[in-house]
């Protein structure tokens, strides 16, 4: 029998084809002043040869398809508006809407990045208050704003390794990086060209100081790690770790996309990291986008200082702010120009408007919603690290595989009570896994209709495994034919001949 | 704190279902040396109008209601008012990456239809969801490069944005591939006999630009037949899209690396941007990034999913083809709506009104004494002045006219002495042109025309 | 299950003998873990490689693997039928579904590779270890 669904039910949903389906010969929804300065030939001026016939396809539609065809296709979207994602390490909080105003500031987004430094007070302060802001929260001494993820901000900071150490004389060969960490760092390792080699977690889940002792030799470079760690667990011997690092001449790099359980509770400049990176689309609010714009800025220690990207941002005696290209150390660019500055924007309007209290009250209830869920749930999924948790926790389906249910059923059925998934089968050193963080942006109401939702979802597993595992039946789609998509892809529409 | 929804009673709950004293009890698991025993030193938090104080006092000291004809890989173009409405719907901007399909088809399907709409602007075969901009999508490309030939040289144009070409170095160095860099002509386009002198068997790829740096049309086809021919392959970067409203495509290129920004996203400071990279349907598996595609459901209904993950990141891992993970999507979003505003008729008038306000620019600055066009090439909607005069003085009078002209091109070409790279698009009346005109006089000192 | 006059390896390929020919696939137990596959990537012809050195890869939908020969050889044909119909190598992954054709280097080396009885304890003590 299927549960009882509160949260949600199905509703009537436009449907509409690919733009290019409903695109006729002249139809347009641009609108151009007419051109007030002699018009020229192309064909003049160019030449013939350099001029292309038309866009071949290119869709010819009016204004309110447009509106009618992106309006209807995000109604078929779920959103941090619409409800809670439960997904870990992803900190999937409220984006708060003054961010949006700001961001479109005229005088915001036309700043164009090569206008003078003298005309650009503005963004500098920002970038500079946002960098102190950065700084302070990390516990770090310098950093750069430039990287536009998480991924491109490892990418720095490994590079930020490899310079620092080859200026020692030895770049070194290994990178370090714990079994349970996000599939970014081990392709990051890779660009960077180090080598990767994995370090046991122990029965707690946290890193095996044994396992580290053994590998960790003078041809690491660094030890990536992830604090708290993909299971939720603060690696309560950190300050061992980083000795061990530390003696024998290596760097501790830190993934701070669990940094939402830290903020204003402690510091990783304070435990021994080198490097941290950032995600400012998960720690301070910037919306995801469907999957981006975001921003990872690095912070070092000022050891690492001297080899950041160009430019940095330096303060003049004046009190003026102008970036600074001469860095005899650096490690190069990055990117052109200077980072997401929209994304930059929100995350300072957020970081504003929390102030030091409210950072470290978002901290807490993100911890006390995940150990809330986390305490309602262990009696029907497994748990299988036992070890306190903050802001995240892991749970395995062994128990529903019995019924042969796995994480991926349970997560789709979760999309018809109305939620959408958490992280599935992620960390990989839980077999089965369903990763959970809540973030503080949760009601009690909305969690505990999760709690609801999950257990009744276990019940299903026992008396209606089937129904789990054609999951899920009340979305537009159902589940995709992943396996027909990758043997024969087809990555865009065309015409039908 | 307005963003938290937790009331003081409802946290009491929770702890007491937990069997905890208080919240403090939840951080035991941090060791009590690490601890921070005071608040953070931030600046108090403020209230919405304190916020909207703050960044409207910020906007204002960035020269807003000057006029700038400034472009080097970053353009103003008009952008169409329903692109904002319309991404500004929080089932866009606030949704996760679709990892879960089966409610995310709106992502998919704008994903999908923005891969198809590249294509189509650039002639190729297909293309990514996006990377995070031009400059590093240069880079992912001459990676692609190299490994898809096996080779391990790049060599690339100087006509090509400086900080691209930086950003491609720091990758390289850092990779098993190396960089040369080659020259450009009087005329302002890559040099073709010093390609043929440095082409050979070990070129994994060889990177250009078109319009290039100085504004300037590079003849692609017939340097991709010169690459072609020893094997390397053609990498073909596009930072001013708008172009291929009314300019052949770079159809013969392997693979394009196109900046979107001009299509529909303000400057923004320098991001966030949007890159693309699009190629043939043959180097798809070597491809980085996110891609969509088409499928169906066990009902037979046409959904969308990504697919081909198995060269990312997530499963990859260190042999994946990048360790890209978020992209730009929401960007990318707002290049198609763009790109679906104006159209097949649209985006060619759009790119029209812009060769025809740069030229009557161009024109007019060229008749004053002593100024005239550097380079030869043809161009679309930028060009480099060589200026008869200290071209910083010139721009700091032009800026007490609240005028900011262009870019002293010696900031990154040091041999380019006293020249401005001048952007003038659709957004320049003729009145902003007639002013920048006078401006220019006035700054050279030289009488009215 | 596992044909009698073949040969394995621990990393799950399998080695049809013929004089100093042999023909290479994965096994049951690979195409299995691996889920559908999707897509193959064979080495050229002519190609040499090393005992144990990586030739190619198969993909399925959440994973790579990379494929390992067996005993050192050169490549002297690729399955063509895959290109167009991955999932061969779910449907027979003993028989339509291989891989390569490689000329041995040394066919006395196939004597260091596991029996079909021998990989099978192989299977049944990696199961009990929960790998």
């Amino acid at each position: 029998m299927p549960e009882q669904i509160r949260k949600a039910r199905p509703h009537v949903s436009q449907s509409e084809g690919l733009i290019f389906e409903k695109s006729s010969p002249g139809k347009h929804a641009y609108s151009l002043p007419p051109l007030d300065v002699p018009a020229v030939k192309p064909e003049d001026i160019l030449g013939r040869a350099r001029l292309r016939a038309e866009i071949t396809d290119f869709p010819e539609v009016s204004e309110v398809e447009i509106v009618r065809h992106f309006t209807r296709l995000s109604t078929w979207n779920y959103g941090v508006d619409t409800g809670m994602y439960p997904l870990g390490s992803c900190t999937m909080k409220y984006n708060p809407r003054v961010n949006e105003v700001v961001t479109r500031l005229e005088g915001l987004a036309n700043a164009h990045p090569y206008q003078p430094a003298a005309f650009s007070q503005g963004c500098l302060k920002i970038l500079w208050q946002l960098e102190r802001c950065l700084l302070e929260i990390t516990g770090m001494d310098a950093i750069t704003l430039q990287p536009a993820a998480g991924a491109h901000g490892e990418l720095t900071g490994i590079l930020l390794t490899r310079a620092y150490l080859t200026a020692q004389s030895n770049p070194r060969k290994k990178v370090l990086i714990p079994d349970s960490a996000h599939g970014t760092n081990p392709a990051t390792g890779t660009m960077a060209g180090y080598q990767i080699e994995n370090v046991k977690s122990n029965r707690q889940g946290q890193v095996d100081l044994d396992s580290l002792r053994a590998v960790m030799t003078e041809d690491v470079a660094a030890l990536m790690i992830t604090n708290p760690n993909t299971l939720g667990v603060f690696e309560e011997n950190i300050a061992e770790i980083a000795e061990i690092v530390h003696a024998r001449g290596g760097l501790l790099y830190m993934d701070g996309a669990n940094m939402n359980a830290l903020m204003g509770v402690t510091r990783p400049g304070d435990f021994g990291v080198d490097i941290v990176h950032l995600n400012l689309h998960k720690t301070f609010s910037t919306p995801h986008g469907g999957g981006g714009p975001g921003a990872g800025p690095i912070a070092v220690k000022k050891s690492l200082a001297p080899f950041l990207p160009v430019p940095v941002l330096e303060q003049q005696a004046d009190g003026s702010l102008r970036f600074t290209y001469d860095r005899p150390q650096t490690i190069g660019r990055m990117r052109a120009f200077y980072g997401n500055f929209g994304v930059l924007v929100r995350a300072l309007a957020y970081i504003l408007a929390n102030g030091a209290e409210g950072l470290l009250e978002a901290a807490q209830d993100a911890v006390l919603n995940s150990n809330y869920i986390r305490r309602q749930l262990e009696d029907v999924y497994e748990l299988p690290y036992k070890s306190p948790t903050l802001h995240e926790c892991v749970f395995s389906d062994k128990h529903q595989a019995k019924y042969g249910v796995r994480t991926m059923d349970i997560a789709k059925r979760l999309l018809d009570f109305g939620f959408y998934a958490y992280t599935v089968a992620f960390p990989l050193i839980v077999p089965g896994a369903l990763m959970i963080e809540p973030t503080e942006s949760e009601s009690k109401e909305e969690l505990d209709l999760f709690v609801d939702a999950m257990r009744a979802i276990a019940r299903e597993a026992e008396t209606n495994p089937e129904l789990l595992k054609t999951a899920p039946h009340t979305t537009r789609v159902g589940r995709l034919d992943e396996v027909r998509a990758a043997r024969n892809p087809i990555l865009r529409w065309q015409p039908a001949d | 704190m307005r963003y938290l929804p937790t009331s003081a009673a409802e946290r009491t709950e929770m702890l007491a279902a937990l069997g905890c004293a208080s919240i403090e009890d939840l951080f035991a698991s941090i060791p009590a040396a690490i601890r921070l025993r005071h608040p953070l030193t931030l600046p108090p938090a403020m209230s919405e109008p304190e916020i909207l104080d703050y960044f409207r006092a910020r906007a204002q000291e960035n020269a807003p209601d000057y006029l700038r004809f400034l472009g080097a890989g970053a353009y103003y173009h008009f952008q169409p008012v329903v692109i904002d409405a319309l991404i500004s719907r929080g089932e866009f901007f606030t949704a996760y990456t679709p990892y879960q399909a089966e409610i995310s088809q709106g992502t998919l399907q704008s994903i999908f239809e923005f891969q198809t709409l590249i294509c189509q602007l650039t002639a190729q075969e297909i293309a990514n969801a996006s990377l995070y901009d031009g400059s590093t999508g240069l880079a992912e490309g001459a990676i692609m490069a190299v490994r898809l030939t096996d080779r391990s040289r790049v060599l690339v144009a100087r006509s090509i944005h400086p900080e691209y070409r930086e950003v491609l170095a720091t990758y390289a160095r850092n990779q098993k591939f190396d960089i040369e860099e080659l020259p450009y002509l009087p005329s302002g386009q890559l040099d073709p006999q010093a390609l043929a002198r440095r082409l050979n068997q070990q070129t994994a790829a060889v990177a250009i630009q078109s319009p290039n740096f100085f504004g300037c049309l590079e003849e692609v086809a017939a340097l991709a037949a010169q690459v072609h021919q020893q094997g390397a392959l053609l990498v073909s970067v596009i930072n001013e899209p708008v172009a291929l409203g009314l300019l052949r495509p770079p159809a013969e290129a392997d693979i394009v690396v196109l900046e979107a920004q001009a299509l529909g996203l303000p400057p923004s400071f320098g991001g966030p941007y949007v890159g693309v990279l699009a190629t043939k349907e043959k180097y798809v598996r070597s491809m980085p990034g996110r891609l969509a595609g088409e499928t169906t459901d066990a009902a037979g209904r046409r959904g969308f999913v990504l697919t081909l993950a198995t060269r990312e990141q997530h499963i990859r891992r260190e042999k994946a083809t990048s360790n890209i993970c978020t992209n730009q999507a929401l960007c990318a979003l707002m290049a198609s709506i763009f790109m679906c505003v104006y159209g097949k008729q649209g985006l060619r008038e759009l790119a029209e009104q812009n060769l025809a306000k740069a030229h009557y620019a161009a024109s007019a600055l060229g008749k004053v004494p002593g100024t005239k066009r550097l380079f030869s090439a043809p161009f679309f909607n930028e060009f480099v002045l060589q200026v008869p005069g200290d071209t910083s003085l010139v721009l700091r009078r032009l800026a007490e006219q609240k005028i900011l002209a262009g870019i002293e091109l010696a900031r990154f070409y040091p041999e380019l002495k006293n020249t401005l790279l001048i952007c003038v698009t659709e957004t320049h009346t003729r009145a902003d042109i007639d002013r920048l005109v006078a401006g220019y006089r006035a700054a050279l000192g030289v009488g009215g025309a | 299950m596992y044909p009698e006059n073949y040969r394995y390896t621990r990393e799950h390929e399998w080695l049809k003998v013929d004089g100093n020919k042999a023909t290479v696939g994965i096994t049951h137990y690979a195409q299995e873990q691996l889920g559908d596959v999707v897509f193959v990537e064979l080495p050229q012809l002519g190609a040499h490689f090393g005992t144990m050195e990586a030739f190619g890869t198969v993909e399925s939908v959440k994973a790579v693997s990379e494929i390992y020969c067996p005993v050192a050889g050169t490549v002297e044909e690729v399955n063509p039928a895959l290109a167009d119909n991955p999932a061969l190598v779910n449907q027979d992954p003993h028989g339509a579904g291989w891989l390569i054709k490689l000329v041995l280097d040394d066919p006395a080396e196939v004597e260091k590779l596991l029996s079909a009885k021998d990989y099978e304890a192989f299977l049944r003590t990696s199961e009990e270890a929960g790998a």
